[in-house]
């Protein structure tokens, strides 16, 4: 369904059609807040070049029934800021962009809009710790009805959707390129769940190519789009601290994981505490923050209550305490195979996951 | 094989035809020297040899003992009609003594299917050779007691038939068991692959003792029986690793390093020669490092794990050598290998993802249990508890024997060979044990062949347990066991 005013289809072809110069203009400025203040001829002029004369003409010409067709062919829905439907959070945003191209489907953007949404970004060159931590936040806030919001990268943001997903909860992933092309290529097939599933948007049109731009300006996306943006892994330089520092900006929460102090790739989330932002030690800190105090107990309370049984029950506290491979849980060949035993169970009722170098991870 | 010998007159000459190699033509010069340092005369006339069949490519220096037999009956020296009943076989010295040579044990057999009477070898063949049964063994120390021996003398004692090293005897001062501190859980894995003849994948940072725990593995292992040990000892014999003495006695442990090529490690070269999985034959192939081994060298290992056998075609040869051997492998967790210490661990997720994908494949679908291997707590290193490889053996040869006896006549030995029809016939399952493996089947990335993966080692674990049916816990114990691709579910 497209439900936009041509002016909105043309600005979104105007930004594709800029893409390239867009890259060059970031880097002369240093930021593109600029750039997307000004309206369409002004962009024109300014970014257009050598060839703002054609692009002045094909601007002339653009015809937006042709621009939807386009977007009806590659399956997207397509909404503009003058919609109804266009996410609320998002429109609140002073820089947010004219359109939204959505795979998945405009109503279940709606829902999942309207629902509490939270940004779960990091470090795409993720340690096992991170991606372990996004994919548990992002399955707690799931299961909790909360939408998760991320980029769909390598790392801490694919771990992230596929931890809502596995608990059946909403998401949403916001490219940098058309929403219709899966970027990074590895993650296609998460792509395909996540429009099968959940939602994939962009600001761009379909087929749109990913360019340097286009991260940092997504960014901007998945602060809006969220009432708390936590960062998860960062180093001292990382995309996802643009995120965070966009959503301080917009007056939004933000929130970061703690990491070992003496871990570069934890530098960058534990700054951000530094500066303030709330320290997440599980989903029921975000869920807190979200619904108040004593929110989180109430909503995971009842995942909690795990039919497990005693034998089972210490097995499972042992690995969550941190004893989590089999050496650190069986001394002898006899303790280690009813420690394997308990093991297996509990991976096959879900509440166990086995992670890299043999170490079991709790899941939820 | 057979070694002909033409004399006539003419100017004196000696030629060796039918393919051989240069140890075959410089036989010449050693025959000459070994008759004439003897006492015996060196025919001075024109001397044809030739080892048929002529289109067969006739390697090492086996034949000299044939053709000087042959140049001595042709000229006379001995009786010709007595050495039709004999094969003879090995390497001359200048002065005459026989030295020994690779292969005895595969002659030995030869002579047998040929329907020949005897075998004429170097003595310190004699005991190897006179495990073949149904001909007579004459070992002689050079070719004055050959010729004695065609002249109508007496064929030397049969050498004892228990040589030192008798199979079963897994000796002192190998590697035992008992010297393992902690490792609980890989020592249960070790248990399982010998109980059952499961693939095993040892799993963990350098330096925590995998290789250490892969080479205790022969020592629980049951004994070798009287034809494993011969088939060991050809192998053996053929590659030249087992001269003289008798049968191997122990099951061979074979650890190739990883930069050996397909042909080091099937078998191969222009006259083929067995390769690394020949000679782990009826015992242990270890593959340290199994990521970095290449690509061609790992798909090779396809065929003998499937067949039990290695077939290699080499211009007008085939050969086909066999190899039935328990493969364990050892890897690193990741890149840098030190995944189960977070702190430790510079690898990222995608690092992760690279060094999986090397290992990932047909490969990794052959590995019947993994286990990781980690560092001993220093605790654990002083006073530990530990058990010794006999203990072991022990369940092991229970385990086994319920085994042989539930397979008897399948062909299969042992429950890591069951195929599928096998399987259906033979793991009989508590009501509990099926829902539970039902259940992984449909909510974990279990392929239909893992599935019967964990049919097997389940079966193991219950025959370990001595129980008839498999239950609850083999099945949770086997899933366990079981590999699983943990980054296939980060990258889905």
């Amino acid at each position: 369904m497209i439900a936009a005013c041509p002016e909105c289809l043309r600005r979104a072809w105007l930004v594709a059609r800029l893409s390239p110069n867009l890259d060059r203009a970031r880097e002369r400025w240093g930021s593109l807040e600029s750039a997307f203040a000004l309206g369409d001829a002004d962009l024109i002029a300014a970014l257009g070049g050598a060839g703002t004369a054609a692009l002045r003409a094909a601007y002339a010409a653009h015809d937006p029934h042709a621009a939807a067709a386009t977007c009806e062919a590659a399956g997207l829905d397509a909404v503009c800021r003058h919609d109804s439907r266009y996410p609320r959070p998002l429109a609140q945003a002073p820089d947010a962009p004219a359109m939204l191209h959505v795979a998945g489907g405009l109503s279940r953007l709606s829902e999942l809009a309207a629902a509490p949404a939270v940004a779960l970004v990091g470090a795409r060159r993720a340690t096992s710790y991170g991606v372990e931590v996004a994919r548990m936040l992002g399955r707690g806030l799931g299961a909790a009805g909360v939408t998760v919001v991320s980029g769909m990268a390598l790392g801490v943001d694919s771990a992230a959707h596929d931890g809502a997903l596995a608990a059946n909860g909403g998401t949403v992933a916001v490219l940098a390129g058309g929403a219709d092309v899966p970027y990074p290529r590895s993650k296609r097939q998460l792509h395909g769940r996540l429009v099968a599933n959940a939602c994939v948007v962009s600001e761009l049109p379909p087929g749109t190519p990913s360019r340097r731009w286009g991260f940092p300006a997504r960014n901007r996306l998945i602060a809006g789009l969220s009432q708390i943006t936590v960062v998860v892994e960062a180093a001292e330089r990382s995309g996802s601290l643009i995120t965070a520092r966009v959503a301080r900006e917009l007056g939004r929460e933000v929130a970061a994981v703690p990491g070992r102090i003496t871990a570069p790739s934890a530098r960058g989330a534990n700054d951000l505490i530094c500066d303030g932002a709330h320290p997440i030690r599980g989903v029921e800190d975000l869920l807190d923050l979200l619904f108040g105090p004593g929110g989180g107990r109430e909503r995971t309370a009842a995942q909690r209550e795990a039919p497990v049984d005693q034998r089972l029950r210490a097995v499972l506290d042992a690995v969550a305490d941190g004893r989590d491979t089999l050496a650190a849980l069986a001394r002898t060949p006899a303790e280690a195979e009813g420690a394997m035993i308990a093991l297996a169970e509990l991976e096959l009722s879900g509440h166990l996951r086995r992670g890299v170098g043999g170490r079991y991870v709790p899941v939820g | 094989m057979w070694a002909e010998v033409d004399i006539r007159s003419g100017l004196p000459a000696f030629t060796i035809v039918g393919l051989g190699d240069a140890a075959v033509r410089e036989s010449r010069e050693r025959v000459r020297a070994a008759l004439l340092n003897c006492g015996f005369e060196f025919p001075a006339r024109r001397i044809t040899a030739n080892l048929a069949p002529a289109a067969l490519r006739k390697v090492g220096p086996g034949f000299d003992l044939a053709l000087a037999a042959a140049i001595l009956a042709a000229s006379g020296q001995v009786p010709a009609q007595e050495l039709e009943r004999w094969a003879v076989f090995g390497e001359l010295s200048l002065g005459g003594e026989l030295r020994p040579c690779r292969g005895a044990l595969a002659v030995a057999e030869g002579t047998r299917r040929a329907g020949l009477a005897g075998l004429v070898l170097p003595r310190e063949h004699a005991v190897e050779a006179a495990l073949i049964e149904g001909i007579v063994v004459a070992g002689v120390d050079g070719l004055a007691g050959m010729a004695e021996l065609l002249r109508g003398g007496e064929v030397p004692a049969a050498p004892t038939r228990s040589p030192p090293g008798a199979p079963g005897v897994w000796t002192a001062g190998d590697p035992d068991l008992a010297d393992v501190r902690g490792h609980a859980a890989p020592l249960r894995a070790l248990e399982v692959c010998a109980a059952g003849g499961h693939n095993l994948l040892l799993e963990g940072a350098p330096g925590t003792g995998k290789t250490m725990l892969a080479r205790r593995l022969p020592s629980i292992l049951p004994p070798l029986t009287g034809a494993e040990a011969i088939e060991v000892t050809r192998i053996h014999g053929v590659a030249g690793l087992h001269e003289g003495g008798g049968l191997v006695g122990r099951r061979p442990f074979r650890a190739p390093h990883h930069t050996i090529s397909a042909s080091g490690l099937v078998g191969g070269g222009s006259v083929p020669r067995p390769g690394e999985a020949s000679l782990a034959h009826n015992g242990v192939l270890f593959l340290d490092e199994l990521s970095e081994f290449t690509r061609p060298a790992l798909e090779a290992l396809r065929q003998p794990l499937e067949d039990g056998r290695v077939s290699i075609v080499r211009g007008q040869v085939s050969c086909v050598y066999p190899s039935r051997f328990l493969l364990v492998g050892a890897t690193n967790p990741c890149a840098c290998g030190f995944a189960a210490q977070p702190e430790r661990c510079t690898c990222s997720e995608a690092d992760v993802a690279r060094h999986r994908r090397r290992l990932s494949g047909p490969l990794l679908d052959r590995m019947d249990l993994t286990v990781s291997v980690e560092r001993v707590p220093v605790a654990d290193l002083k006073d530990g508890a530990s058990v010794t490889s006999q203990t072991v053996r022990e369940r092991v040869l229970a385990a086994r024997e319920r085994q042989s006896r539930r397979l008897a006549g399948t062909g299969a030995l042992c429950n890591g060979q069951m195929d599928a029809g096998l399987i259906r016939a033979h793991v009989a399952m508590t009501r509990g044990a099926e829902r539970t493996l039902l259940e992984a089947y449909e909510r974990t990335a279990l392929s239909t062949r893992g599935h019967h993966r964990v049919l097997r080692v389940a079966r193991t674990l219950a025959d370990l347990a001595g129980s008839d049916r498999v239950d609850v816990e083999h099945a949770n114990f086997a899933l366990s066991l079981r590999h699983r691709d943990v980054v296939g579910e980060v990258a889905a």
